[in-house]
């Protein structure tokens, strides 16, 4: 609850509205068991008088689902002003346990489809190696192409002094960590911290006041195609065709208009089947896309502008930190990280085992 | 399906509510099952209270208990107690009844195993009257 607050606080003061004018608030259903910080429980602690609540939790990227369900409230005139925040404090309540540990704390009966699958003992990182492993098998793709998804992001988590992890990496010690889960390697997982973060959306009219040039939502969209991953359709193939097409088709953008992306990067091999879904490359090339650098700081599509997942932070959900580091870029503030003349960024969000993907398209032009 | 009768099974068991039961019910009798739609012909698994395509109620059909590799992963660091003797194979099997099915795979060294493997079901019991499904080179 604390995280929450701290970002609520942060991005209030940030965008100089007044509290009093927030009338609607998003949030998750809740970081996860006896986090007691559902959406009901959240509006009540920061003192929201909404007009229009969403609790949406797809998982990770909850946080694209929630822009695209609030553009159309504020659009719909339900409310005016969208507070949607996120806390977590996993690390601190339950130790580095969640990619290795397992949710499986104890031999309890396991409901719901996750029976069939967490009793033969499915740790997370595994799951999102069966994708991996698949992806290798029909496109070649090589351990060495997924490290050079970590050592670029490595590289701007230096440039992030609030970064876990900062010092360089390179595609051999991504190689030489730890095999946790054939074919990922400890530094192809992404790190596992405590935090928050939260965001003001509103009207034209109200922004035209505050104290940032505004960042528009050019578009939005979500798709879901499983939730276990053992219902993934095809294991080389996430939601992001869906989505992705369907958000930039809004914004009126392809992907060659897109300046920096932030993508959901639990694991590289996340990063990769974004690349493809959203087409940045095409599908199978994904490998030798990211070793010609375009994910790099200078590259066609600097990626994970912020360190990302990978090395900066990962509370458990990260989509809406794609989000802030992508408002970030447009407003000009990315640092050493800045993206020269960046105009579109867009954000990807994934939830669940590959399985709840959402898009979000910003502009720092007005929309036409 | 052979069934081996493992009654010292110390990891996490399945709740087995509703279809869920009847599958690890048939899989300690040795039959491995799958639903199939008598009105659309749609094969699915796991089993659902309809069918996915077009909402009917589904039947169960046997499979052979035949398959290949789909995918799979071996698992080097898992903190749950239950499954500290490491490294063990994960795969999801292609059925040639037309689903897909996870399990573990056993009997193989995890190095050899390899993405289009064929292999086939057995079944281990997790307590009198169910069992889970494990997969085995053919
Ligand atoms: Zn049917």
């Amino acid at each position: 609850m604390q995280h929450h607050a701290l970002a609520a606080r942060r991005a209030i003061a940030d965008c100089g509205i007044a509290k009093s004018a927030i009338d609607g608030y998003v949030s998750t259903s809740g970081g996860g068991p006896g986090a007691g910080d559902d959406a009901v429980s959240m509006a009540e602690y920061l003192g929201v008088n909404h007009r229009y609540i969403d609790g949406t939790m797809v998982g990770g990227s909850s946080f694209e689902f929630h822009v695209q369900h609030a553009a159309a409230a504020i659009r719909e005139g339900l409310c005016d002003t969208v507070l949607v925040t996120y806390g977590s404090d996993q690390l601190t309540r339950m130790g580095r346990v969640l990619g290795t540990g397992g949710f499986q704390r104890d031999a309890q009966p396991v409901a719901g489809a996750m029976q069939m699958a967490t009793p033969y003992g499915l740790p997370l990182v595994g799951a999102y190696a069966l994708a991996a492993h698949r992806h290798m098998h029909e496109f070649g793709t090589t351990s060495k192409q997924l490290a050079e998804i970590a050592v670029g992001i490595r590289e701007f988590a230096g440039l992030n002094p609030d970064a876990r992890y900062g010092d360089p990496i390179t595609v051999e010690d991504v190689l030489n960590s730890r095999m946790i889960a054939d074919p990922l390697h400890k530094l192809d997982c992404c790190v596992i911290t405590d935090g928050g973060g939260a965001l003001v959306m509103t009207t034209e009219e109200i922004a035209r006041d505050l104290r940032h040039v505004p960042v528009y939502v050019l578009g939005a969209a979500g798709t879901q195609t499983h939730w276990n991953i053992h219902q993934m359709p095809d294991f080389t193939e996430m939601g992001a065709t869906v989505c992705g097409p369907e958000a930039m088709g809004q914004a009126g953008v392809t992907p060659a208009d897109i300046d920096t992306a932030q993508l959901y990067d639990s694991f590289t091999i996340t990063v990769l089947l974004m690349l493809e879904g959203l087409g940045f490359c095409g599908k199978g090339e994904g490998g030798s896309y990211v070793q010609e650098g375009h994910l790099r700081r200078g590259g066609s599509m600097p990626t994970n502008t912020d360190g990302g997942g990978l090395s900066s932070n990962h509370p458990g959900m990260r989509g809406i930190f794609l989000l802030i580091e992508a408002v970030r870029q447009l407003r000009g503030h990315g640092g050493e990280a800045q993206v020269p003349d960046a105009e579109v960024a867009l954000a990807c969000g994934s939830g669940g085992w590959l399985s709840a993907i959402g898009t979000v398209v910003l502009g720092k032009d007005r929309p036409s | 399906m052979r069934v081996v009768r493992d009654l010292e099974w110390q990891g996490p068991v399945p709740a087995g509510e509703g279809e869920y039961g009847e599958f690890f019910a048939a899989a300690a009798e040795g039959r491995l099952l799958i639903q199939q739609c008598p009105q659309c012909g749609h094969r699915q698994h796991y089993p659902r209270a309809l069918c996915t395509a077009c909402a009917a109620v589904p039947e169960w059909i046997e499979a052979s208990g035949t398959g290949t590799v789909y995918t799979y992963t071996i698992v080097r660091q898992y903190g749950v107690p239950a499954f500290a003797e490491l490294p063990y194979v994960l795969a999801m099997v292609d059925l040639p009844e037309g689903v897909r099915m996870f399990g573990g795979l056993t009997g193989v060294d995890p190095e050899a195993v390899e993405i289009g493997m064929p292999v086939s079901a057995y079944a281990r019991t997790y307590d009198d009257d169910h069992a889970m499904v494990f997969w085995e080179p053919a």
